[in-house]
């Protein structure tokens, strides 16, 4: 039976952060916080709600917090690493599909997206919808990264995903922000990983798009990746 | 001429300056010298405007002020590319050593 470690990076989550612990510890055989620098109580609530918590000094980004976190979960004996946003926009119960392909020995990573057709998850309410200018966020996100890496996925900053052991050493996340996305599907393609992509449900709550990506976030991201280049 | 005058107490300054760092060691003797080359140029072309201009011409700029501008633009962009490269390592180089401390303490409170 395979081991799984899911890899929670979070900043300033006191307010949610123990919820999302209490959900994904009943899937998951280890849960792993990186409190990436928190000035609010992200720790304490972690460590309270039952998770391993590493706590860098200061903030240095999501790519650099879920790099800790897969070292951290390599020095363990998970088979399958997961990571997971902390601000409560996805549902735990989906672990099970996300790290199913890896499972059965289809896939080495596998990629959560909000734009593949899903089945219904909150019993009784409506699909969630993106705003407009949300999704044209994403989609712009989604095309650059399409043109940078050339593999084809259909949600690219989607933060559920799952890598196998194996892919999880290969991978070596450089860019410490939000670039760290595009950064796993370039490593996908040099290193010729088998992805697969599985439909997640992402939940907009009014928390959730205040801390969520804003479109000059976009232009971070393309900056981010064009320097990362001259600095080899 | 005015702008010579004040151009050239400047330099001045700036050598004083980069002497100053050089008995203090911040600076080596070779950077000394290629620096104070570098200001003693640029004092020649302050006082002597118009021995640049014959440079300019010679590579088809009709000023040497505006040869000295075209240069200078040059290096700046030179000089904020080396910086950003040097900065990207740096915060990289900061990420090793918080994941680095991050996950020692954490093989720590292991061990207890």
């Amino acid at each position: 039976m395979e081991k799984t470690c899911v890899i929670i990076p979070a900043f300033n989550e006191a307010a949610v952060i123990g919820e999302v612990i209490g959900a994904v510890k009943q899937y998951a055989d280890t849960t792993l916080v990186i409190d990436d620098g928190s000035t609010d109580q992200t720790a304490d609530v972690a460590r309270r709600a039952g998770a391993t918590v590493l706590r860098h000094l200061v903030n240095r980004g999501q790519g650099a917090a879920i790099q800790t976190g897969i070292t951290a979960a390599l020095r363990g004996t998970a088979d399958i690493i997961i990571t997971f946003d902390a601000d409560g926009q996805f549902l735990a119960n989906e672990i099970g599909r996300v790290i199913d392909p890896i499972i059965r020995g289809q896939a080495d990573v596998v990629l959560g997206s909000r734009f593949l057709p899903s089945v219904a998850t909150v019993p009784g309410q409506a699909p969630q919808r993106i705003s407009y200018s949300k999704k044209t966020v994403l989609k712009v996100a989604t095309a650059i990264t399409r043109l940078y890496t050339g593999l084809a996925v259909t949600d690219t900053h989607n933060g559920f995903r799952a890598l196998s052991r194996q892919a999880a050493r290969l991978i070596e996340l450089r860019q410490n922000g939000m670039a760290h996305a595009s950064e796993i599907l370039e490593q996908i393609r040099k290193y010729d990983l088998r992805v697969v992509e599985v439909p997640v449900t992402v939940r907009y709550t009014e928390y959730s798009v205040m801390k969520g990506q804003k479109l000059s976030g976009i232009l971070q991201i393309i900056w981010d990746l064009l320097m990362s280049r001259f600095a080899r | 001429m005015i702008i010579q005058i004040a151009l050239f107490i400047f330099i001045l300054y700036v050598c004083s300056r980069i002497i100053i760092r050089y008995r203090s060691s911040d600076v080596t003797g070779r950077e000394l010298t290629l620096w104070l080359v570098f200001w003693f140029l640029v004092a020649l072309a302050v006082v002597f405007p118009h021995k640049t201009d014959r440079l300019a011409q010679f590579v088809g700029v009709e000023r040497g002020a505006d040869l000295l501008v075209y240069i200078s633009i040059i290096a700046l962009f030179f000089i904020g590319f080396k910086i950003i490269v040097r900065l990207e390592k740096i915060d990289r180089a900061i990420t090793t050593v918080v994941r680095r401390t991050a996950l020692d303490r954490q093989s720590k409170s292991d061990d207890q």
